[in-house]
């Protein structure tokens, strides 16, 4: 059975795709993959697959202002329980504390402004910095649940 | 995302058949609907029930689809959204402000 380090290895991944909106579906094909083989359910895939396709849209759109020659820099791993997958992009860097509320009542009706929030909504963790190189690096982190101890082992770990 | 519009009675019905995010399917979404209103429907539906994903782009859209039509006196709503959709709208509250119709029949009586 491969440990936790054998299973980092297996599943991590590195990908570099120019600024174009039809590249989040290739993304998404290596990320569903990596997704599955990591024992994510559906429901589990189906939001980390929001969340990332929100990161991407955002480098791409604002990150990089759709400029094809600009890529957009996507890397998953595991790291200890945690998925890992951070998105970088090549823009003038930015900062998350000028996003607006969505959910503020004169927000609500907004055609923008969501993507943060969805992002956030999905994972457990996510982090803005700057990207080494230049850019901003969005890392977003979400717990791995444990499969189930067999019942020989729970037997063993229970009380007498 | 494949777009097709049909008519009942007076409800312009749009039905949005894959992913409505960012780059295509939400462009899909607001043409269907502009052309809808420009065409002077005053009632359309937008029938989710074939929505596999959607993200805030896609979101985005049918919050403009929303304010455009009711700009016109217009009236744009929503039936059979998948559990996935109605989780995306519920968590940015957006639930609360669309007239959202579990089956189609009842969706169409609404406008009457």
């Amino acid at each position: 059975m491969a440990g936790m380090a054998d299973m980092a290895e297996d599943h991590r991944f590195h990908l570099d795709v120019g600024s174009r909106f039809e590249n989040i579906e290739l993304v998404q094909v290596v990320l569903r993959d990596a997704l599955e083989r990591l024992g994510l359910d559906d429901d589990g895939r189906h939001w980390v697959d929001v969340a990332v396709r929100e990161a991407i849209a955002n480098a791409i759109k604002h990150g990089n202002g759709q400029d094809p020659r600009k890529q957009v820099h996507v890397d998953l791993l595991v790291d200890g329980d945690d998925l890992v997958i951070r998105i970088g992009d090549e823009g003038a860097g930015f900062d998350p504390a000028r996003i607006h509320d969505p959910l503020a009542p004169e927000n609500l009706l907004r055609p923008n402004g969501r993507g943060i929030f969805y992002m956030k909504s999905f994972m457990d963790e996510i982090h803005y910095g700057a990207r080494p190189g230049g850019g901003t690096l969005v890392t977003l982190r979400k717990r791995l649940t444990r499969p189930p101890q067999s019942p020989d082992s729970s037997l063993e770990e229970g009380p007498a | 995302m494949k777009v097709t519009k049909r008519q009942k009675g007076d409800v312009t019905i749009i039905d949005l058949d894959g992913k409505i995010t960012i780059g295509a399917g939400d462009l899909a979404l607001r043409n269907a609907v502009q052309d809808a209103l420009g065409s002077g429907a005053t009632n359309v539906l937008i029938n989710m029930s074939r929505v596999s994903t959607i993200d805030s782009s896609g979101v985005g859209e049918l919050v403009s689809a929303y304010t455009t039509a009711t700009n016109r006196g217009a009236k744009v709503k929503l039936t059979s959204l998948p559990a996935k959709v109605n989780d995306i709208l519920t968590i940015t509250q957006l639930i609360t402000v669309f007239d959202v119709y579990d089956r189609e029949d009842e969706a169409v009586a609404s406008f009457a």
